[in-house]
């Protein structure tokens, strides 16, 4: 009796440690976010002052206006936010299979590659409609394949995917690289510039007069189709268990490869379509700057949203919403494009933080003592 | 509980595209009202003046920084208050072009200015929209073909500047030779270009021209990058060069690369866009640049006066938008800025050309004809004499250059980007 109250005494009790919540109801893990995000901002403000010497006020003022100030600019937010959203899909179900496809961005690029060079090639000779329907196929086995490469390679020999994906982007900016030599406007230039110009072949139709309308509702349907496969399908139950356990699954007759193969060309035939939106719906041109790096994001708006559809809507909502304020805080006060990645760092910090208080519980040793 | 709010959160989101789906059309021609939409010929009052800029990169490119320090000290000659000057960077070449210029018309200004070749056709479709406003781009090739009012080109007559800071590089090849450091025959210079395009070939070739006319047994080596900004290659690429034997570099892309890498070599450099003394103290020679104040006072007087905008506007030495920096003394050889002076004078005068037919060859034989493709087609198809009076006449017939000949003593290492 004496020597366990010894040992007692000698045990070294932390002065906290940290506890796996079993489950937090869904108000108190908002009210975490919310005041995450209230003291993200409290940190910007204070960085903002310490730093470039500006009000944070007008700071986050100035933030509200580049995003939501003119008409115009919501618009574009709300194109921004789809375009981003597009990839964000498309490599969910990937990532909800626990395959590391970090290839978003070549994917992209060459969905928008296959959609450029059929508007170059076959505009004119194929009716406009007809045209269209060419391209979108045209950009969706484009990525398709593009992904189904190393989803080949890691189902037949285990490769590494993370590297393989990885790799595949760069082959994939290189040969935008070349084919803007191939097909560039003015000799040596290496510049495709918008294409049919005057003739508009192979451009998508404009709403009235709502430029980007149309990639919205596009987008808006795949993240409900995406929403539902991955819900309700047996397809979605299939990635979520390969995801899980692929042993589990073997056990459960789940065929493992067939699996990771069949979600890899969906994954990469989504991206094919972001680069069709991006080249036929936006830009009417490729270059290497065409995804403009969302396929790197979209994995943060992805493991942000837990792989939620409907939720990713909302972190890449967030993040657009960083952006286009960012950008509008670098014109207004003449602060460099650093400054403002500065700030998106640390709200994007703050969030990505609090879920770790959201998952766990910290327990200090007095507390302890008292529920003991 | 989650998957309601989520779902809620999606159908408030399509409800906000519906309730902007309600209001007046976005590229609606009707005019809009602001200062945005007084006619140009009219004038518009100084006060009342606002420019837009839009810049590729920013102040950490050379090429942009010097297109942005010319922004301020235009408004700061003019003595346009801060708010009449909105300065917006890293615009890619897409549509953004396009969405940042309607933007900057929402925000009322006159003036609409875009620096990146690969600009144009977005300022185009823009500038279509607003026939009152006023839209000026630097290096493009297709405002005297597309027929709009309101969209202007403008670049200078850098060549110039090129042919001079050849001189500087041909007198310290001369000074290398009288040294003993190589003989006459290994005069050798090599050039880091960005692309096989004319705006290049023409930099290098009024540059090895320069060199010439003082080192006449100069030869020179010429390595693409293939990209404008990319500091790996075109320290690789002048590394490569002087690797090669070549005993002066010059280059035409956008980073530090070549004159660091010939700093680390003890290499003389001849730097464009700007000063590199700094970084290269004893290497730098002297630098050429576009100093782009003089256009876009002249642009912003045009608008207040009301009165017409060349399509094609080309600085020169006389209008001020070819300059040379100071010379780095403590490497260029004596008597250098003596003998630009000179040469500037015979060029203001007339009585020199950078391009003179006389000084140069094309596989042995003299030229005295050139088809140049000046108006921009899918073919490139040449379409304009551009020989007059017995030299190739750069930037006549629009301002960005179209001189895209390979003259006999320069040789082109690698040929995949163009």
């Amino acid at each position: 009796m004496a020597d366990t109250a010894l040992k007692e005494k000698k045990v070294h009790e932390p002065l906290f440690h940290i506890v796996k919540r079993s489950g937090l109801i869904w108000y108190k893990a908002w009210l975490i976010r919310i005041f995450a995000i209230i003291a993200a901002l409290i940190v910007c403000a204070l960085v903002t002052m310490m730093l470039a010497h500006q009000n944070p006020i007008k700071v986050y003022q100035t933030m509200l206006s580049g995003a939501f100030g003119t008409q115009r600019r919501i618009w574009i937010l709300l194109q921004s936010l789809a375009m981003l959203l597009c990839v964000s899909l498309a490599v969910t179900p990937a990532f909800k299979m626990r395959f590391w496809n970090i290839g978003g961005e070549g994917q992209v690029l060459i969905g928008g590659l296959a959609t450029a060079a059929c508007m170059i090639v076959l505009g004119g000779k194929l009716p406009n409609a007809l045209l269209l329907v060419v391209m979108v196929i045209a950009s969706m086995a484009a990525g398709a394949i593009w992904a189904m490469i190393p989803a080949v390679f890691k189902a037949k020999w285990n490769t590494n995917e993370t590297l393989f994906t990885l790799m595949m982007n760069y082959v994939g900016i290189q040969l935008v690289s070349y084919f803007s030599m191939v097909w560039e406007a003015r000799k040596g230039s290496g510049q495709i510039g918008i294409i049919n110009q005057d003739t508009k072949y192979g451009w998508m139709p404009v709403l009235g007069n709502y430029d980007y309308l149309l990639n919205i509702i596009i987008v808006a349907v795949i993240t409900v189709l995406m929403y539902v496969y991955l819900k309700y399908s047996k397809h979605g139950y299939e990635i979520a268990v390969v995801g899980e356990s692929q042993n589990t699954a073997r056990y459960i007759g789940v065929n493992v490869k067939k699996v990771i193969i069949r979600t890899m060309l969906l994954s990469g035939a989504v991206c094919g379509i972001a680069g069709f939106l991006l080249v036929s719906g936006t830009n009417h041109t490729i270059n290497t700057t065409t995804a403009d790096n969302r396929g790197f994001t979209a994995i943060m708006v992805s493991w942000l949203a837990k792989f939620n559809p409907l939720f990713m809507v909302l972190t890449s909502f967030l993040l657009v919403f960083l952006q286009c304020g960012a950008n509008e805080i670098s014109t207004k006060f003449g602060l460099n494009k650093s400054f403002s990645d500065i700030l998106t760092g640390i709200i994007l910090f703050f969030i990505i933080g609090c879920e770790f208080f959201i998952n766990y519980q910290i327990k200090f040793r007095h507390s302890h003592k008292e529920v003991q | 509980m989650k998957k309601v709010i989520a779902v809620l959160l999606a159908v408030a989101m399509l409800l906000a595209f519906a309730a902007c789906g309600d209001k007046k059309p976005l590229d609606s021609a009707e005019p809009t009202t602001g200062a945005a939409e007084t006619p140009v010929a009219a004038g518009v009052a100084l006060e009342d003046l606002k420019v837009g800029f839009i810049f590729l990169h920013d102040e950490n490119s050379t090429y942009d920084l010097n297109f942005i320090n010319a922004a301020k000290a235009a408004a700061a000659q003019l003595g346009l208050s801060d708010d009449q000057i909105i300065l917006k960077t890293n615009i890619n070449e897409d549509q953004a072009c396009y969405d940042t210029a309607e933007d900057l018309v929402d925000q009322g200004c006159n003036i609409i200015f875009a620096d990146s070749f690969g600009h144009e056709d977005f300022l185009i479709e823009s500038a279509k929209n607003h026939p009152d406003v006023v839209y000026a781009h630097a290096t493009g090739t297709k405002a005297h073909t597309e027929g709009l009012d309101n969209f202007h080109n403008a670049f200078a007559s850098i060549y110039e500047g090129r042919y001079l800071a050849g001189i500087a590089a041909g007198l310290k090849l001369n000074e290398m030779i009288d040294a003993g450091e190589f003989t006459a025959d290994e005069a050798k210079i090599g050039y880091v270009g960005a692309f096989t395009y004319a705006e290049v070939m023409s930099g290098y070739t009024s540059f090895f021209l320069g060199v010439r006319s003082v080192c006449p047994t100069a030869t020179m080596e010429v390595t693409f990058t293939g990209s404008w900004y990319d500091e790996t290659a075109e320290k690789e690429g002048a590394n490569k060069l002087i690797a090669d034997g070549c005993k002066l570099i010059s280059q035409h892309a956008d980073s530090m690369g070549a004159p660091t890498a010939c700093e680390t070599a003890g290499v003389p450099n001849v730097s464009y866009n700007g000063s590199t003394i700094a970084a290269c103290p004893n290497t730098f020679i002297v630098s050429s640049r576009i100093d782009w104040t003089p256009y876009f006072v002249y642009l912003i007087n045009s608008v207040v006066n009301g009165t017409e905008i060349d399509k094609d506007w080309t600085g020169d030495l006389a209008t001020g938008s070819v300059v040379l920096t100071d010379i780095n003394e403590a490497v260029a050889a004596p008597g250098t800025a003596e003998a630009i002076e000179a040469a500037k004078a015979k060029l203001e005068s007339g009585e020199l050309h950078v391009f003179d037919t006389a000084t140069f060859t094309v596989n042995g034989e003299a030229i005295d004809s050139y088809l140049a493709d000046v108006d921009t087609d899918a073919d490139y198809t040449p379409d304009t004499e551009v020989i007059t009076d017995g030299y190739f006449n750069e930037s006549a017939f629009r301002s960005a250059p179209y001189f895209d000949v390979e003259i006999d003593g320069i040789t082109l290492l690698d040929r995949n980007y163009g």
